[in-house]
């Protein structure tokens, strides 16, 4: 019997800042000191605070320690779990009370979220089928397979008012009866783990955090849908997920949870993973499964859609990890449960990948219709270092942006449509006043041109010509003229492509266009980046008064730009330096060298 | 797995363990044990784990046992305290793993502190 569990986040970031060493350390720790049957230690998924990582809870105190390093372990062992000590200048500050330790509920960064998809991350051990039932894990399935027919899960489904989480926001109920619906000898059920978009990490956390639970789902739908076999399809650069899943899978069929005869009903489900190379363009549903056929992962014409011909031309559903993540606690709690949370139109809950210029990097989960201001001012802690929040992305390269001047705005499916953006998967990339809005537009340009698959050629043509037009901008060789041009475009390369790759591929141009034109304006007439990014644009200068003469910035300048000059400033005793503009190659390093504040761009 | 009583009887099985990760609120009783090396010197360990072992054993819900450093008697170690909420502190002193067993079942579980083993007893 453990008198205390140790749970420390196993999830990709705080793995990539050495939580395995820390579990192995606090394993042998223990042990040294012979505590190993007295506490557990447990490898959970990600806990949300990517920021604070690595994370370490302690229970039953419920203590969070954040940013724990491996030489931090013995102290932890020695004060915390021997003597009872804990460890004050680990915790997470936002928790710390006068003689205890405040719940994670109550801080900040947790307190207004709701979570559903991530119900178990960082909470149960992955690997471990039991902990998972033990948190009604397999309920919904047993439920299912003894007391429902197919239709009346899939009137749930739909009652609920569940919508796709991949992007897309097609209501999931609908997507299943029309698969429900065809006859067939064999129907498939195919869950999109390929998440491509930079900056959204949602999927990966669910599958590394709760993978049981994406089957359990996946066994639903196949039962409503009438299909017996499912493939996860995921990105092969997500390790941690994978071998996860094969844990989970391996554990499933074990317990008779997959395979035949599943609860004495008669229904048999199989679940097969398979790998994607990370082509983005496979996250399109029909090139995903043109890619587990086998083939080329390349997108077809719709229709037929997969609901008719899909996967080896038969009937298929596809879904993303996270409206999986939602359906074993709708068929649990009931559809009015879930349709009470959100607003109108987009019912239930949001998993958003916070990154970018913000306080507390991370996963949230809000209920549809909080305000961005509400994400990133409460939850997200603001914008760090005093600057100015200037517009998020949201949906990455298939999205826009949302402005401070939108900040009020309920975020919902339909909302966020309304003013140019998109949900997409759920990345929200925050920005401040040091981005250069042309440069993002850009950004995002050169990961589609990258990642079309060039089938079709107003994406694999229309991409490339939309960056050209954006580099001629951000070197100051754009004119008034292009601006229009460069909205033309994008509008074709929208109604043109064959799929949601091209279709949504110059989102990032025109939300930008749209909310910051007055940006796109300097950079072609003034020729000024505003935000002092674009280096074109930009002139390092010597404010020959304040310079000492020290010589840093030249001794630092790799391109040897920096000369003596004959001035000597009022006051100062040796000459000042100057940059010879032509030869400047931008880089910067002469003003994060000078501790005069001498050298400043323009 | 074949029906749901399957599956309830690995839950209520595997949820026992658990129990000791529940986000304990304010309305919690809770038993703290005196760990510091005076405590540990004293053999507080023993008396530590038979009272997590009898708490998961009787599948005692809002109980949570944890440690704590020095109590400043340490000639009474292994001391153990008991905070109900709305009630008075109790410290017992000088405890073995027998006494641990013997303050759970009659403390926590009828309500009627152990008197003999308090402080007040043994400083009479």
């Amino acid at each position: 019997m453990y008198r205390s569990h140790v749970l420390v986040c196993g999830g990709t970031g705080c793995t990539s800042s050495n939580s395995a060493a820390i579990i192995e350390t606090m394993e042998s720790e223990l042990k040294a000191r012979g505590l190993e049957d007295e506490v557990k230690v447990i490898r959970t998924g990600c806990f949300g605070l990517c920021a604070l990582g690595p994370i370490m809870v302690v229970y039953p105190e419920g203590a969070f320690y954040s940013q724990v390093k491996v030489e931090d372990v013995p102290e932890i062992v020695e004060e915390h779990l021997l003597k009872g000590r804990m460890v004050k200048r680990l915790l997470y500050d936002e928790t710390i009370n006068k003689d205890n330790v405040k719940s994670l509920k109550e801080t900040e960064f947790y307190k207004k979220q709701h979570r559903v998809a991530l119900r178990n991350c960082g909470v149960i051990d992955p690997e471990n089928i039991d902990e998972y039932i033990a948190y009604d894990g397999y309920q919904a399935l047993a439920k299912c397979l003894t007391e429902l027919k197919p239709e009346d899960v899939v009137k749930i489904v739909s009652d609920s008012g569940l919508r796709g989480r991949g992007g897309g926001g097609f209501p999931t109920g609908r997507k299943w009866s029309f698969t429900a619906a065809n006859k067939a000898d064999q129907k498939y059920v195919v869950c999109n783990a390929d998440e491509g978009d930079p900056g959204a990490f949602m999927d990966r956390s669910v599958l590394e955090g709760d993978p049981h639970c994406i089957i359990e789902a996946m066994a639903i739908c196949g039962y409503a849908t009438g299909a017996t076999e499912g493939y996860i399809y995921v990105r092969a650069e997500y390790p941690i997920a994978v071998h996860r899943l094969e844990i989970a899978i391996k554990q499933a069929k074990e317990y008779g949870l997959l395979g035949k005869n599943i609860f004495d009903s008669g229904f048999d489900f199989d679940l097969h993973v398979r790998l994607g190379a990370g082509a983005f363009v496979c996250g399109e549903e029909t090139a995903l499964m043109t890619s587990i056929e086998g083939n080329r992962g390349e997108p077809r014409p719709r229709p037929p859609y997969p609901a008719v011909k899909g996967l080896f031309q038969k009937p298929t559903t596809e879904n993303n990890v996270e409206t999986f993540a939602n359906i074993p606690q709708i068929i649990l709690k009931g559809a009015d449960w879930f349709a009470s949370m959100g607003t109108e139109k987009s019912k239930g809950t949001k998993v958003f990948a916070l990154g970018g210029k913000i306080k507390n990097t991370g996963l949230v989960e809000i209920p549809m219709g909080t305000t961005l201001r509400e994400i990133i001012e409460e939850i997200g802690g603001g914008v760090p270092n005093g600057k100015k929040f200037k517009a998020a992305q949201t949906g990455g390269p298939s999205g826009g942006c949302i402005p401070a001047s939108l900040m009020d705005t309920p975020i919902d499916y339909d909302n966020l449509t309304a003013i140019g953006c998109m949900m997409g998967s759920g990345g929200l990339i925050v920005m401040d006043e040091d981005n250069c809005m042309v440069d993002i537009a850009k950004f995002f340009l050169n990961f589609t041109v990258d990642e079309s698959c060039g089938k079709c050629t107003p994406c694999r043509v229309g991409t490339k010509r939309l960056l050209e037009m954006l580099d001629k901008i951000t070197s100051g060789k754009g004119t008034l003229e292009d601006l229009d041009k460069l909205e033309e475009l994008c509008y074709y390369i929208k109604q043109n492509s064959l799929c949601g790759l091209g279709q949504t591929a110059p989102n990032p141009v025109l939300a930008t266009l749209k909310f910051f034109r007055e940006e796109y304006v300097s950079h072609v007439v003034d020729k000024k980046c505003p935000a002092g990014v674009c280096k074109d644009l930009l002139t390092f200068v010597i404010d020959k008064d304040k310079c000492i003469g020290c010589g840093m910035c030249a001794r630092n300048c790799p391109a040897d730009t920096i000369i003596k000059t004959d001035y000597v400033a009022e006051g100062h005793k040796l000459p000042s330096y100057e940059i010879i503009p032509d030869k400047c190659v931008k880089c910067g390093a002469c003003m994060s060298n000078c501790k005069f504040k001498a050298i400043s761009k323009v | 797995m074949k029906s749901l009583e399957e599956l309830m009887a690995i839950k209520e099985k595997t949820m026992k363990k658990m129990t000791v990760r529940e986000d304990t609120g304010d309305d919690v009783t809770r038993i703290v044990v005196g760990m510091a090396t005076c405590g540990i010197a004293a053999g507080a360990r023993p008396v530590l784990n038979a009272l997590v072992e009898e708490v998961q054993r009787r599948n005692l819900k809002g109980v949570t046992v944890s440690q704590t450093g020095c109590i400043g008697m340490c000639q009474y170690e292994p001391i153990v305290e008991v905070m109900e909420p709305g009630k008075e502190k109790v410290t017992y002193v000088k405890m073995t793993a027998d006494k641990a067993v013997k303050v759970i079942n009659e403390h926590i579980v009828n309500g009627k502190p152990v008197a003999e083993y308090t402080v007040g007893a043994m400083t009479k």
